[in-house]
């Protein structure tokens, strides 16, 4: 019943002061191994204490709309079970599945000692299911809304946390568009004096930034909300004096609509930064030179392209401990406008940044050279997520396809874990990955490779590889056949607008009973195609929670 | 819209049309019209007809349909629903703020860009700022002969959709019916030297 949604126990994280016996950990730890896709039921039979609980429920495709809306990954027959196993359950993190208000209230009233909320990339509630959260949970240390599908219907829900509430730790509700009754906020926040991480919303001012944080000076993650101009002198100088007693702050975000005016009142609270978000403001190079004066200790940033290759040389001068780096697109969809950033930038910042180990950068160039010398520089990349936004582009240079600069990527990073692929790519790519990728667990690959042997070397080579994500590529059924085996031993594969047939799939399906093989149909394609493909493992055989949309093919 | 149709007479249209023109080019306009020397020059591809016989190769057939199909990539590039919707009303604000931007294309080259037409004066700075983004000579107009001389002719697709060598209209009026730009090279360039 339900969906099968991936899932990981957390017991080992050290902040947690309840133990558990031993033997208990010790059966997690030998399942934990497999991550293997389980119902709630069998779930709750393998483990019988369990105080935290991370589910994760769509393909990662969903993210861009690939998959349709009611999939699945209802978290509600979890919740269902988990009332009946596992009453004093207290944490929950949500990444990518279903949640409705119900669901939400039935979370708030049956799980008594309840305190950690976290849901990522979910969608299908509103701000009443946070009204209902807020309502009842009495303990609650961390309600954490991030980028979710939220109907946001207005911001009275923070009203409904009760005036002798006081346990609040983290409160992430920058997802949230509608303006948030503030007067409640205040008071929430004052009288929660162990609150270490707040993130606000784009509707808080900074005049009301200014009150939150003259409450809260023990910060240690901070999410602004809007800096639009709107303060007298006076103001500014309140302002200024409340980010200088954020003495602790490690994380700073949000920064929506940030003006070059307003940044330097942010300059005092910048000594220990050691994640800087501005991914969602849109600064030009100076801006972001005159903020990373502030931060030395920087180890990761997240900035948009409107900084430039200039800002990323910046980068690589004054954040010499960095490790993690994304560029953003501020203007995805727009291709004939000529701006953002280019290898340029990403070679400035790996002159610089010699420790930098996860990176995703979304550009509209880049050369094969560039990233040989990047890797060069750089030889402890994990995360390598490098996205050149027209599909299928050559290196712009030499007009050579960008099957060398994967070479180097692979060859020279001997402890990639993850890898993104873009530009125009032959089966050579894919040759180099299978040969080289010894340590690799996740591969997206989009508009790429010649033909089935492309595919075909992905799953002969690689041997750690957990994660398979395949968009737009010439990979047939022979491909598809030739991982049989693999299979099991990955997490899931997604293959879509391939040249996958049904009969393909309806083979996969028979020769490996333990494999559900989901096919989503595009409309009015042909019925043969199998547009959509998602290959998981499950012990418990097809999903009974499938939409019309979502046939699923099974040996058992 | 046929190439090779020239228009006359219209002057009753476009007097009483309602048109959405920045402030300042309403004027311009009328008078414009009511002076105008129609040299619509049909390209030789808006005479041919798609389908059997088979398009030119595809980077040209893209060029010439560039702006829907490229941008309308589903889940591409692979940004998540959430930070698309909060950046788009940040670039929608940007564009309406600045400008008359026109996007250029060339053939042969792999991607557009786009140039706000009102920082020209006139034809003499466009071409050569034409000039520089493209790295070639574009050389003199003339009205009898086009670009003569040159290997390449810029070209715009008026309102109309009709495609037009530029220079073959006074420059307010291919300020306020310029849509977008396109460098053409080799025979297509030559074959324009021809009127109407």
């Amino acid at each position: 019943m339900g969906p099968n949604p991936k899932m990981r126990k957390e017991f080992f994280d050290s902040t947690r002061s309840s133990p558990f016996p031993d033997e208990v950990l010790e059966r997690v730890l030998s399942l934990l191994k497999s991550h293997k896709d389980l119902s709630p039921e069998i779930v709750a039979r393998r483990f019988p204490r369990v105080k935290s609980v991370t589910l994760k429920g769509k393909p990662r495709f969903s993210d861009f709309n690939l998959v349709p809306e009611n999939w699945g990954a209802d978290v509600h027959p979890w919740l269902v079970v988990f009332a009946a196993k596992y009453p004093f359950l207290e944490e929950l993190r949500l990444k990518r599945m279903a949640v409705s208000d119900e669901s939400l209230e039935f979370l708030a009233i049956n799980f008594p000692n309840f305190k950690v909320l976290s849901l990522l990339s979910c969608d299908g509630f509103s701000t009443d299911g946070l009204a209902a959260i807020a309502t009842h949970c009495k303990n609650l240390t961390q309600l954490d809304i991030h980028e979710n599908g939220i109907d946001d219907k207005s911001g009275s829900w923070l009203s409904c946390f009760p005036e002798n509430f006081t346990s609040l730790e983290v409160l992430n509700f920058a997802n949230l568009n509608t303006d948030v009754n503030f007067d409640a906020l205040e008071r929430l926040v004052s009288r929660c004096k162990s609150l270490k991480v707040l993130k606000a919303s784009k509707s808080i001012s900074l005049e009301h930034l200014q009150r939150l944080l003259v409450c809260a000076p023990q910060l240690i993650e901070l999410g602004t909300g809007s800096l639009m101009p709107e303060l007298t002198a006076c103001q500014y100088a309140q302002l200024e004096n409340a980010f200088n007693q954020l003495k602790n702050l490690s994380t700073l975000s949000g920064l929506w609509e940030a003006s070059a005016p307003y940044l330097p009142v942010l300059y005092p609270a910048c000594t220990n930064l050691t994640f800087l978000n501005l991914s969602y403001a849109f600064l030009q190079s100076h801006e972001l030179e005159s903020l990373l004066c502030q931060c030395p200790h920087l180890r990761r940033l997240w900035v948009l392209d409107t900084v430039g290759d200039k800002g990323l040389e910046a980068v690589g001068s004054n954040c010499p401990l960095l490790e993690e780096l994304r560029v953003f697109p501020a203007d995805p969809f727009d291709e004939e406008v000529i701006h953002g950033v280019t290898e340029a930038g990403f070679l400035a910042v790996s002159y610089g940044c010699r420790r930098l180990h996860y990176v995703l950068y979304f550009c509209r160039q880049m050369t094969n050279a560039a990233v040989a010398t990047i890797v060069q520089n750089c030889p402890d990349f994990t995360h390598f997520r490098l996205c050149i936004m027209n599909p299928g582009q050559p290196d712009y240079v030499t007009n050579e396809p960008m099957d060398e600069a994967f070479g180097a990527v692979v060859r020279t990073c001997t402890k990639l874990q993850r890898l993104s692929v873009s530009g125009l790519l032959t089966d050579l790519t894919f040759e180099y990955i299978g040969q080289y990728a010894k340590n690799l667990e996740t591969l997206s690959v989009a508009f790429a490779g010649s033909s089935d042997r492309g595919m075909q070397c992905m799953l002969e080579g690689c041997p750690k590889l957990r994660k398979l994500e395949i968009r737009d590529c010439p990979f047939g059924n022979a491909a598809l056949l030739s991982g049989l085996e693999k299979y099991e031993s990955m997490r899931s594969l997604w293959m879509s607008a391939c040249n996958v047939t049904m009969n393909g799939c309806r083979l996969l399906a028979r020769e490996m009973p333990r494999l559900n093989v989901e096919v989503m149909k595009d409309d009015g394609s042909d019925d043969s195609q199998a547009d959509k493909v998602y290959v998981y493992r499950s012990v418990v055989g097809p999903r009974r929670d499938a939409p019309p949309c979502v046939l699923t093919l099974s040996g058992l | 819209m046929e190439g090779g149709v020239a228009y006359e007479n219209d002057l009753n249209l476009k007097e009483t049309e309602l048109r959405l023109g920045l402030p300042g080019t309403g004027s311009t306009i009328e008078k414009g019209v009511s002076g105008a020397r129609n040299n619509k020059r049909p390209l030789p591809e808006t005479r041919e007809e798609g389908g059997a016989n088979g398009k030119p190769d595809a980077q040209h057939d893209d060029q010439e349909n560039a702006p829907a199909p490229k941008a309308q990539i589903v889940g591409w590039p692979p940004i998540r629903s959430y930070r698309k919707n909060s950046l788009q009303p940040k670039k929608a604000e940007a564009e309406a703020a600045a400008g008359m931007y026109v996007k250029v294309s060339m053939d042969g080259a792999p991607y557009l860009r786009k140039i706000d037409l009102t920082v020209y004066k006139g034809y003499p700075e466009l071409l050569r700022a034409l000039e520089n983004m493209f790295k070639l000579t574009i050389g003199e107009y003339s009205e009898r002969e086009g670009y003569k001389g040159s290997e390449y002719a810029p070209t715009y697709e008026d309102k109309d959709g009709d495609w037009m060598l530029v220079g073959d209209v006074p420059w307010e009026m291919f300020l306020s019916s310029c849509k977008k730009l396109r460098i053409i090279k080799g025979s297509e360039a030559i074959g324009l030297g021809c009127g109407a």
